[in-house]
């Protein structure tokens, strides 16, 4: 009876440390898989993208075992602050309204945000700076500003729901325009195809994969935005504890970025090199 | 908990569940008319009236309401001929296209209750009826129809509770109702505790009046 109990016992002891141990190098990753070139979701519903191969080079460099972890846009935050995952790669900018509540590692690729149509749109041909700074400000930025509160009035646009696309068009920076919000870019997208919205805004990344892969004739206006309500490049989320975590991503992010694996997996996925 | 947070919160919330009761009342409203109708077309007598009845309840009941929501918004936009014609008008605000979803599913389950509570009329009754010269049509409004109304009520408000909670897939075509706000604030705040309380509290004070505005109509309309 006595040995039974020790051998209960030492096998407890050793199921107790296999976990530890396996626990200490093991990451979860949240992504939502619905947000193509960035992540998506293959026909037998595996997860592809370029921050799903970035993920795994980084796990590689910090020698970490990594899963990824599918989560919807909308509870991302909640999700990770609830320890479902211990990081977030979502194609998510980094925001000091997100950083009020999460840390971010540093940037790994920037994410151009653009506005679109269907062909035909009166929105076509506004004339407009090809790229405009918000962080900069600017007589250029502000002309450019008008123009768009202008061409913009009265016109419902759709975003995802809870991205710095949505905070953008909230800020009044363009306006009132009538914002509709979706809960993935796919239902954004069928909506800009179907007429049910005069225009989009994403990232315009994520237009021309759609127009791509659908055939349809959807084309981007406008400037293309970024700093201020854009943010600031995408990085990984992190919770604020998770000091270690950080240090490790930051300097895996560092070593990907030195030896071109960012640039690569980028002009694979986006056509061209966004890593930053 | 916050409540400071919570508080802050409730005004917006209850501005958005002014949507969430136009939703409800409204699909009740036009489903109680679907569902007398496929009722009625049940307990005709007619064979192929029993049939389009049949199959329409049963297809209606046998597949989620987000699914139908989403065929009748985003698949039906996909459909070119749909956009081009008079249909479109409607069927391009989600506001009428969640009103439409919602009305065939209710009217689906109400037709259920109304056909089950028609059953129910004693034969005897209609045969008075019928003796006292009433045609059928006098029969249907002055005899069969306020029994089975009364018959109907007990699960008829369950049915109202079920479609009040149903409202809130509105949120996934891009309407702003009570839970389409949480989600909202939700995303900003990323405190889905307290904003999810908040707004299932609001629900179940929703229910709570339903489910006693259905008892004092049995109440009131117990003759037994």
């Amino acid at each position: 009876m006595k040995n039974i109990f020790k051998l209960f016992l030492s096998s407890i002891a050793a199921l107790m440390i296999f976990f530890s141990s396996a626990q200490a190098d093991s990451i979860r990753i949240g992504t939502e898989g619905a947000y193509p070139p960035w992540n998506a979701k293959d026909e037998s519903g595996k997860l592809i993208g370029f921050e799903v191969e970035l993920a795994n080079f980084l796990c590689i460099y910090m020698e970490a075992d990594c899963t990824i972890v599918e989560q919807d846009w909308d509870g991302m935050i909640p999700g990770l602050i609830m320890r479902k995952y211990d990081a977030i790669m979502a194609g998510m900018s980094i925001t000091d309204e997100r950083m009020k509540t999460i840390n971010f590692s540093q940037g790994y690729a920037d994410e151009v945000a653009s506005l679109a149509v269907m062909k035909g749109s009166s929105l076509e041909g506004m004339d407009t700076p090809k790229a405009i700074n918000l962080s900069t400000g600017g007589g250029d930025v502000k002309k450019a500003l008008k123009t768009l509160t202008a061409a913009l009035a009265g016109k419902t646009i759709g975003v995802q729901t809870a991205t710095i696309h949505q905070n953008f068009l909230e800020s009044g920076d363009v306006g009132n325009v009538k914002v509709r919000t979706y809960k993935t870019q796919d239902e954004v997208n069928l909506d800009l195809a179907a007429g049910r919205i005069d225009a989009a805004l994403a990232a315009a990344v994520a237009f021309t994969d759609y127009a791509e892969k659908s055939g349809k004739p959807v084309v981007l206006v406008g400037p293309t935005f970024s700093g201020g309500a854009f943010g600031n490049g995408v990085g990984v989320g992190i919770r604020k504890d998770d000091t270690d975590l950080l240090k490790r991503f930051n300097k895996a992010i560092n070593t990907a970025r030195k030896n071109g694996k960012i640039s690569e997996l980028a002009i694979k996925w986006f056509g061209f090199d966004a890593s930053m | 908990m916050d409540l400071d947070f919570m508080l802050e919160h409730l005004p917006r919330l209850l501005k958005a569940t002014k949507l969430t009761i136009q939703l409800t009342l409204l699909s009740l409203f036009f489903g109680i008319f679907v569902g007398v109708f496929f009722a009625a077309l049940r307990t005709s007598g007619n064979k192929i009236l029993y049939y389009i009845s049949y199959y329409y309840s049963y297809i209606l009941r046998g597949t989620p309401l987000l699914v139908q929501i989403f065929i009748i918004y985003f698949g039906l936009g996909q459909v070119e001929w749909i956009r081009e014609s008079f249909l479109w008008i409607i069927l391009k605000e989600p506001y009428s296209c969640a009103i439409i979803a919602f009305t065939l599913n209710t009217g689906a389950y109400s037709s259920e209750i109304f056909r089950s509570a028609f059953e129910t009329v004693n034969k005897g009754l209609v045969e008075a009826a019928k003796g006292l010269g009433l045609n059928k049509i006098n029969t249907f409004f002055k005899i069969k129809l306020p029994i089975a109304i009364r018959q109907s009520l007990p699960a008829y408000g369950n049915e109202m509770i079920l479609m009040l909670k149903g409202t809130s897939l509105a949120s996934t075509v891009t309407l702003l109702d009570l839970t389409g706000v949480a989600k909202h604030i939700i995303s900003t705040t990323f405190r889905p505790v307290e904003v999810f309380i908040v707004a299932g509290s609001i629900y179940l004070i929703m229910t709570f009046i339903i489910h006693n505005f259905i008892k004092f109509l049995e109440k009131k309309y117990n003759y037994n």
